[in-house]
C-alpha cells in the first residue's frame, strides 16, 4: 500500500495473526483486511462493525443480494479490487456468475426481480451523481420495496463508497482469482468482523 | 432500538470518532477533510481526489503530502476522513430524500 504505516505498521500480535491467516489460507491477508487492524481505535473496528452489520446483521435483503449491491457500488465507483472481491463473493452466495455478471454490465434486463433492480438502479444513481432526490425514491417504493429494505441498501452503500476510497487512495493490492475466490470463501463463512 | 437506528448510530460513531477523538492531525484538519473545504496545497488536491475522484489518485498525491512533512499517521487520517465524509453526504442526502417519499417532510 502507499503507506508504509499500512504495510509494516502492526503490533506483534497483529503481524502474528497475518501469518496464521496466510500459513491457513495459503493466499496473502488482503489489503482489505489489514486496513481495518491498522490503529483499529481510529476507524477499523468502528468500521468493521457497520459493515458487518449492513452486509450480514437482520435485513429482509439476503446477503447475497447485498454482496450483488456491494459490487454494483464498487463498478459505479470503479474500483477494481472490491468490484473483483464482491462480484466473487456475490456469484458464490448466489451461485450464478452469469447473473452478477449480466446485473453488472445490463442492470436494466439482468435476470433480477424488479424491486431488486430499482434498488440497484437508485444506488447507482446515488454513486454516479453524488445525490438522489425524493422521486428516486418513491420509484423505488413503488417497486415494491420497504422503506426499511431502502435504509439498508443504503448502509451497504455507505461501507462501499467508503472503503472504494481508501482502496483506490491507498492503492490496495489485487490478488490473483484464486485469492479474491478465498475472501469470498472466508467472507460468506466469517463476515466482516 | 430498531436495526435501522442501530445502523445509523453505529455510522455516527465512526464519524464522532475520527472527528472528534484523538488524533495525529488537528481536528481543525480533520473536519476539513471531512467537508473537503478549507485545506492548503498539496492535502488539498489529494483530499479532493479521496472525496470525488479517487481513480485518479497517484503515488505523487501521497509523496507530495509527506513532502510538505506530513507524517504517514497525519495522512492516514485525513484521508480517512475525507472518504467517510463523502460517502457520509450521500447517506444523509439519501435518507433525507426517502424520509420525504415516506411523507416525512423535509428534503
Amino acid at each position: 500500500m502507499r503507506l508504509e504505516i499500512l504495510n509494516s505498521g502492526y503490533s506483534l500480535g497483529t503481524r502474528l495473526l497475518f501469518a496464521f491467516i496466510r500459513a491457513v489460507s495459503r493466499h496473502p491477508v488482503p489489503d482489505a483486511a489489514r486496513l481495518v487492524f491498522y490503529r483499529p481505535d481510529f476507524y477499523g473496528a468502528r468500521m468493521k462493525e457497520i459493515t458487518h452489520e449492513a452486509m450480514r446483521g437482520p435485513s429482509a435483503w439476503s446477503v447475497a443480494d447485498r454482496e450483488l449491491m456491494a459490487a454494483l457500488v464498487s463498478k459505479a465507483n470503479e474500483n477494481a479490487f472490491c468490484i473483483a472481491a464482491h462480484t466473487a463473493t456475490a456469484a458464490r452466495a448466489h451461485d450464478d456468475e452469469a447473473m452478477v455478471a449480466a446485473v453488472l454490465d445490463h442492470l436494466e434486463t439482468a435476470p433480477i426481480e424488479e424491486p431488486l433492480r430499482a434498488t440497484l438502479r437508485m444506488l447507482r444513481k446515488l454513486v454516479l451523481e453524488n445525490t438522489v432526490n425524493s422521486n428516486d425514491m418513491s420509484a423505488v417504493l413503488a417497486a415494491g420495496v420497504s422503506r426499511e429494505q431502502i435504509e439498508d441498501a443504503l448502509a451497504v452503500c455507505f461501507a462501499f463508497n467508503t472503503t472504494n476510497r481508501l482502496a483506490d487512495a491507498f492503492g490496495f493490492s489485487m490478488l490473483d482469482p484464486e485469492g479474491f475466490d478465498a475472501g469470498a470463501k472466508y467472507l460468506l463463512a466469517r463476515g466482516y468482523r | 432500538m430498531s436495526t435501522e437506528d442501530r445502523k445509523r448510530a453505529a455510522h455516527r460513531a465512526l464519524v464522532a470518532r475520527i472527528l472528534e477523538g484523538d488524533g495525529r492531525a488537528p481536528r481543525d484538519q480533520r473536519r476539513s477533510a471531512f467537508d473537503n473545504s478549507g485545506l492548503g496545497e498539496p492535502l488539498r488536491t489529494l483530499i479532493d481526489k479521496v472525496a470525488e475522484r479517487p481513480t485518479q489518485i497517484t503515488d505523487e498525491d501521497i509523496i507530495a503530502a509527506k513532502t510538505a512533512g506530513r507524517a504517514e499517521d497525519e495522512i492516514f487520517e485525513l484521508v480517512v476522513c475525507a472518504a467517510v465524509g463523502q460517502a457520509t453526504r450521500q447517506y444523509e442526502t439519501a435518507l433525507a430524500a426517502l424520509a420525504h417519499a415516506s411523507g416525512e417532510g423535509g428534503d
